[in-house]
């Protein structure tokens, strides 16, 4: 306890963009990263210009800087292999300090950088600003299957208590002297992740189970109506990407 | 259970017996009716049959013979949804009831499942989230609460469905003393039916006027809470143990009061 209002990656603020209704913003968002994406990578003031926004955006929404710029170590995995592109590439190469790179590797790593950290910044000031179950229920507006909603929200439910049993047991083991030095002791660990498992699949026959009880037939009910997304939100929303779009536009025709 | 006959009984349970699969017999030939508004126990020592005899209130599981009525209602396939909002089960574990992604979502799971208009459902909520003193939590996480919490709310999301019967599968299991007192006040305030399967021996005597016992599938005893309590040759045939210094007889007087 003492959690308290905790939806995940949500941070609790007032203000415009996180009352903003959740279809309308996952539908900027993802034609906002679209925009981003078909951006020619050589228009370095577009980026800058999205960057703006963006940042923009997370300052309206009264996000904390140093909470964002950590969840953007979540693209980290993408950019190490960009980071072998300039060795790698073929073609013209340049010599900086001393070593050759490749251009065309170069701007290879730059694009993906550039377009890879906006778009990953503008979907977390997205999901900074949209409680989990506002998101889902925004998702199930634009039409995605109620069952895909339905597993993800298991998802964000279970994974929390399915890493509490894995610390549970993580603690069990090593009350018990397990201290893994060399390969032969992955056993135990393979044994663990084999009980969780089974008692992962046990407490979804179990969750069906009290699911089944209280009139569940195979569909998910539709439970709280995410309200009318009015034409105003749809407006305030779509903006955002009209706007993106209309930079891309004029990136690619003074190019 | 001299009542009118024209008023049916909330539980009727005749000749349920029930084998598994695999030839393993659960269940042998019980008998039990339970009156409205009755609150009843059901005691056994673990493996007795509790819970098999739960999941046939509610038609998870269908009797080998004998038939189950609740309020009149025959539990059949026909039924099976009338019968499921009419006997509300609150399972052992509250982390397999609460599912949804806020605790006002799991709430509203039933009722919306039972056909309750969705413009009625936050109204239903908030109504059984207030009636376990957890109105509060509505738009939290169910990881997020306390154990005692998550209880209470698993009380509710039955609760939101108006039950006739209210089943509870060892409801103090992992509860602290405070939260059990609590339960207890919750329990005792609600105007339904109340089973509860139990071998929290305190507990079912201090809610429950009336209990049965419950011995390899079998009924072997059915009456006063304290007077079963207080037969040691019965308990010991149970497998069931009074805790330390507890004496049935001392607190039998709660009842009346």
């Amino acid at each position: 306890m003492g959690a308290g209002h905790h939806h995940l990656l949500y941070l609790e603020r007032d203000s415009g963009l996180h009352r903003l209704a959740p279809a309308c913003k996952l539908a900027a968002t993802a034609l906002f990263v679209f925009a981003i994406v078909v951006t020619p990578r050589e228009a370095f003031w577009a980026f800058g210009v999205y960057a703006i926004v963006v940042l923009g955006l997370a300052r309206v929404a009264h996000l904390p800087w140093l909470t964002l710029a950590r969840r953007l170590v979540i693209e980290l995995p993408f950019l190490a292999f960009a980071v072998f592109l300039p060795f790698v590439g073929q073609g013209d190469r340049v010599d900086v300090v001393g070593v050759s790179l490749s251009v065309d590797g170069l701007w290879g790593t730059w694009n993906i950088l550039a377009k890879g950290t906006l778009g990953v910044a503008a979907t977390v000031v997205m999901v900074a600003t949209t409680r989990v179950d506002d998101l889902l229920r925004g998702l199930e507006r634009l039409r995605l299957p109620r069952l895909m909603t339905a597993i993800m929200g298991f998802m964000v439910r279970y994974g929390g208590i399915l890493t509490d049993d894995a610390r549970t047991m993580r603690i069990a083991r090593e009350s018990r002297g397990y201290d893994p030095r060399w390969i032969g002791h992955t056993r135990a660990l393979a044994a663990s992740a084999g009980t969780l498992f089974v008692r992962s699949y046990e407490r979804g026959e179990r969750v069906h189970l009290a699911m089944t009880a209280r009139g569940y037939d195979g569909t998910m009910p539709r439970i709280i109506d995410a309200g009318p997304t009015t034409a105003r939100a749809w407006l305030t929303a779509l903006a955002l990407p009209v706007g993106a779009f209309v930079v891309a536009v004029a990136a690619w025709t003074i190019r | 259970m001299d009542d009118p006959v024209n008023e049916p009984q909330a539980l009727e349970i005749e000749g349920l017996s029930f084998t598994y699969p695999d030839g393993r017999a659960a269940l042998a030939d019980i008998d039990l009716t339970v009156r409205p508004g009755e609150r009843v126990a059901i005691l056994g020592p673990n493996g007795a049959g509790k819970t098999t005899l739960v999941l046939h209130l509610n038609g998870i599981l269908t009797p080998s013979h004998g038939a189950v009525r609740v309020d009149g209602i025959a539990v059949r396939a026909p039924n099976l949804k009338e019968i499921r909002r009419r006997v509300g089960i609150v399972f052992q574990d509250p982390d397999d009831q609460l599912f949804m992604a806020t605790v006002r979502d799991d709430v509203a799971f039933g009722p919306a499942n039972f056909g309750v208009p969705r413009a009625e459902l936050d109204t239903r909520a908030r109504d059984a989230l207030a009636a376990v003193g957890m109105e509060d939590v509505a738009e939290r996480v169910a990881h997020h609460l306390s154990f005692g919490q998550r209880r209470r709310v698993a009380v509710a999301t039955v609760l939101a469905c108006q039950p006739s019967i209210l089943v509870l599968d060892e409801p103090t299991a992992n509860l602290d003393p405070a939260s059990r007192r609590e339960l207890h006040d919750i329990l005792t305030a609600l105007a339904v039916t109340v089973l509860v399967v139990s071998h929290d021996l305190p507990f079912a005597l201090e809610l429950c006027p009336r209990a049965v016992v419950l011995c390899d599938g079998m009924v072997i005893a059915d009456g006063p809470t304290a007077e079963l309590l207080a037969d040691p040759a019965l308990m010991a045939a149970a497998r069931l143990e009074l805790p330390f210094g507890f004496d049935p007889t001392v607190v039998a007087g709660v009842h009346e009061r």
